[in-house]
């Protein structure tokens, strides 16, 4: 194939995603995008203009060599982009589905201006799927050191600081409250989005590769303390997220139907309760829902809901209603575009500038309704967006059987138990390094959601891979 | 892991059963909960540490089969495994020299009351136990309480063994005779009982630990399902702030009400166990073709 002009490949189309369509997916667990053929990825891979000084990798968090996986893509050569994008990401095949590519990689694409960017993280997906399936990269281990490191939590900040440190050939020990690793990817993010044979492969993989133990069921704080952990191992990473669910304290929030996204989403997604009873752990979805909060957490709670209402339903009858109350405007919302517009396909319905201020009860103690005030939006805040102000006299209510609060989480204290010497800021988060995830207590990193507080699957796994650096360096210094 | 090494049916419906979990008995102290998971498709279900052994690996549980799982579980065998076993979690007791203290057992509540007794009693502490359930069949260890008690009580509310009454009554009348005397009292068992047990000690001022038992999911202060509302409107988390708490603090009636919410799918968890049990003998009669 003769290689063709910049005009030429700015003129070809963005290859939408193949998805299930919505009459069909509300009815089912399955992932909603199925992913590019080798045909379209290579189709989507021409459309890069393979720029000399490229915006998307800067835009990357973790700094993937964007251009030269997408060149290999375009060229066939799938080997070849595995190789690339691996050296800088662990987890491809998940951050493909899960990463805000509209606000990092593709926010930077050159063809974004005039255009719509290279779908990049579909790409991302692609070889990432690849891989799963052809294992074309063996994961090498360096000699070992003889170093131990103890990295507590599995999420994705864990992950990845476990699969660096093993690379250099040290002994790495995982630690996971949970019967299942994979922190959120595993308990919060639903099958239909990341399903759990992909967290489940790309663990395990690494895993055998690298050697790396993991310990589950062990909640560190209560089965072993840090320091404990100090004794055996040689430095510790603490990777334990943003966990802590919030509750609006309004009257009524002890209601029966009222419950946290985690916990609805722990039953669906960890639990398996959407296939309740042949799993055992049920999960209720009310005849009409509200859902608080408009992040990823609440479109993954929302959708849930969803789908578990067609499914009761049946194909024709009525599944009820699931709103996403949220007192911002539409333009404010934080959760990624894509989740929002197939959340809306699915039938969810938006009330934006709305807040709840109550939840009604009946005399048997479950919920009967929501109350709500209207919003407008006023003059900017301390975080830069238009403040929400109640319209008064706007009360109304919103007749629902279940609330579900979706607000934001903070980091879990268990982890702190005895750990007095760890430093903290008011919010509950660790004080550590941006660089390289040091601590105030010796011998201790720490990165991810419990450092920041919720962030992205992305961004933690860039804190683990700094403070894996660090700790590396650090162990290569020990006598 | 977590193998059972030994098991005794302590009565039709409550089993006890002694556990491989290394890592738990080495940090496990009384009044702490660990989360079972029997199988691949089970539920996290907490139950009490009601006794441990550090230098075996061992810890105990005593449950009754009440639901799908707990019926599950009790057909386990020696030699057959847990798929998980986490903890150990929440908070221990704080056990130290009080003085008179009153320790209360309700049904399956007795064994984890058992070993809180026990260090409460090797303390100094002078313990007075009242034990009850509602029938002879479902009531347990009284030997092991009464070894450990200055004095024991045993009721039922069925009149089959010991006093026929409630818990409450021979509380009432200890700390009628003796206003004043005692520092404290523990009350594990139901619901129900824990909240007529701390109403009976409020007119004394006694201060009362109960160790609640609310819904719970991942038990690590994660889902918020275990939430339970004190009378003066905070909320706790029961698995890491608890389980144990102040009887007088406690909103029992809202905790009586969220502990019902799942009602029904328990009901439908029971029946596809039934359901399935059913079709296991179905299929059996076909092979052997039975008709
Ligand atoms: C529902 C939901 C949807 C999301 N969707 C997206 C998305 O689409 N895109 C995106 O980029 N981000 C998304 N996020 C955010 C993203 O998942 C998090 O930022 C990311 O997972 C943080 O990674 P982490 O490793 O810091 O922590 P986590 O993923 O939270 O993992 C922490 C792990 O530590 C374990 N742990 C905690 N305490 C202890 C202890 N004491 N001992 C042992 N183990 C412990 C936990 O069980 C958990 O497994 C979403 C989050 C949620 C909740
Ligand atoms: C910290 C803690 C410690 C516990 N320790 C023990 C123990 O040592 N021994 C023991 O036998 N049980 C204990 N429990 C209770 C035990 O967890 C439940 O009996 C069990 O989860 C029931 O599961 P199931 O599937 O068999 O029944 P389900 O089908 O879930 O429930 C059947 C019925 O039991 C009631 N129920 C459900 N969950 C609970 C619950 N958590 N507590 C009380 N009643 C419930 C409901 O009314 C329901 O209708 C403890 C609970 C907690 C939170
Ligand atoms: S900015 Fe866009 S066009 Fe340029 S190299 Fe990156 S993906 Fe290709
Ligand atoms: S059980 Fe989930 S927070 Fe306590």
């Amino acid at each position: 194939m003769s290689a063709l002009t910049k005009k030429e490949r700015m003129a070809i189309p963005r290859k939408p995603m193949p998805v299930q369509e919505p009459e069909a997916r509300v009815l089912n667990f399955e992932e909603v995008a199925t992913g590019y053929t080798p045909e379209m990825a290579q189709e989507e891979a021409e459309r890069c203009l393979q720029c000399k000084d490229p915006k998307c990798s800067q835009q990357c968090p973790v700094q993937v060599d964007i251009p030269q996986f997408i060149a290999a893509v375009r060229d066939g050569d799938m080997a070849e982009a595995v190789s690339i994008l691996k050296g800088k990401n662990n987890l491809p095949a998940i951050c493909g589905r899960v990463c805000p590519q509209e606000v990092q990689c593709e926010s930077g694409c050159i063809l974004g201006i005039k255009g719509k960017p290279v779908a990049i993280g579909r790409l991302e997906r692609f070889v990432g799927d690849y891989e799963l399936s052809h294992k074309t990269l063996a994961m090498t281990r360096a000699a070992s050191t003889g170093r131990k490191v103890a990295v507590v939590g599995s999420g994705p900040a864990g992950l990845a600081c476990a699969v660096d440190l093993g690379r250099l050939g040290h002994d790495v020990t995982i630690f996971e409250a949970l019967h299942l690793p994979g922190g959120v990817l595993a308990y919060g993010i639903p099958e239909f989005r990341l399903p759990k044979d992909v967290i489940g492969n790309e663990i395990k993989s690494a895993a055998e590769a690298l050697d790396i133990k993991i310990r589950r069921d062990h909640v560190i704080g209560n089965t072993l303390t840090i320091d404990e952990l100090l004794e055996e191992f040689d430095a510790v990473f603490l990777g334990t997220g943003a966990g802590l669910p919030v509750f609006l304290n309004i009257p009524g929030v002890n209601l029966n139907g009222v419950m946290s996204a985690n916990e609805l989403l722990t039953r669906v997604n960890l639990m398996k309760g959407y296939r309740f009873p042949a799993y055992d752990t049920p999960v209720k979805v009310g005849r009409n829902v509200a859902v608080i909060g408009a992040g990823n957490v609440a479109m993954d709670a929302v959708r849930c809901v969803r789908r578990l209402q067609a499914i009761r339903a049946g194909e024709d009858g009525d599944a009820g209603e699931v709103h996403v109350v949220y007192r911002r405007s539409a333009d404010e919302v934080p959760a990624r575009r894509e989740e929002v517009h197939h959340a809306a396909e699915e039938g969810v319905i938006f009330d934006f500038l709305t807040n709840p201020v109550a939840i009604l009860g009946d005399e048997s103690g479950a919920v009967r309704a929501l109350q709500c005030v209207r919003m407008e939006l006023g003059e900017p805040d301390a975080s830069g967006r238009r403040r929400p102000v109640a319209i008064e006299g706007s009360d109304f209510e919103l007749e629902v059987d279940q609330v579900i609060f979706a607000l934001g989480t903070n980091p879990n204290p268990l982890v702190f138990s005895n750990a007095d010497d760890l430093k903290r800021n008011k919010r509950g988060t660790v004080e550590a390094s941006d660089e390289s995830g040091l601590t105030t207590k010796p011998g201790v990193w720490a990165g991810g959601d419990v450092v920041t507080g919720a962030a992205t699957v992305i961004s933690a796994m860039g804190a683990g891979k700094r403070a894996a650096a660090d700790i590396h360096e650090y162990l290569c210094g020990l006598n | 892991m977590y193998r059972i090494l030994r098991k005794e049916n302590i009565s039709d419906v409550t089993k006890m059963v002694i556990v491989e979990a290394p890592h738990i008995a080495r940090s496990a102290k009384p009044g702490q909960f660990v989360i079972v998971i029997s199988h691949e498709k089970g539920e996290r279900v907490p139950l009490t540490i009601a006794d441990f052994d550090r230098e075996a690996g061992t810890i105990t549980i005593i449950f009754q089969e009440i639901g799908k799982s707990t019926i599950e579980m009790g057909r386990l065998e020696v030699g057959d495994s847990f798929m998980t076993i986490a903890g150990p979690l929440g908070h221990a007791t704080e056990i130290k020299n009080y003085g008179k203290v009153i320790c209360v057992g309700g049904g399956v509540g007795i064994a984890p009351v058992f070993p809180i007794a026990r260090a409460l009693k090797e303390a100094g502490n002078e313990v007075i136990s009242v034990i009850g359930a509602r029938n002879k069949e479902l009531l347990l260890w009284e030997d092991r309480m009464a070894e450990v008690s200055d004095q024991l009580i045993v009721t039922t509310d069925d009149g089959s063994a010991g006093r026929k009454c409630l818990v409450t009554e021979p509380i009432r009348e200890l700390l009628e005779a003796d206003p004043g005397g005692f520092a404290r009292v523990w009350a594990i068992g139901p619901a129900i009982m824990m909240k007529f047990v701390s109403y009976t000690t409020k007119p004394f001022e006694v201060p009362t630990t109960v160790s609640l038992n609310t819904i719970m999911v991942d038990g690590t202060g994660m889902c918020g399902g275990c939430r339970v509302l004190m009378a003066d409107g905070r909320a706790k988390f029961v698995c890491v702030d608890g389980p144990e708490f102040e009887g007088h603090d406690v909103d029992w009636d809202s905790l009586l009400s969220r502990m019902t919410y799942y009602h029904n799918e328990e009901q439908t968890a029971v029946q596809h166990l039934h359901g399935k049990d059913h079709k296991c003998r179905l299929d059996k009669a076909v092979e052997e073709g039975v008709r």
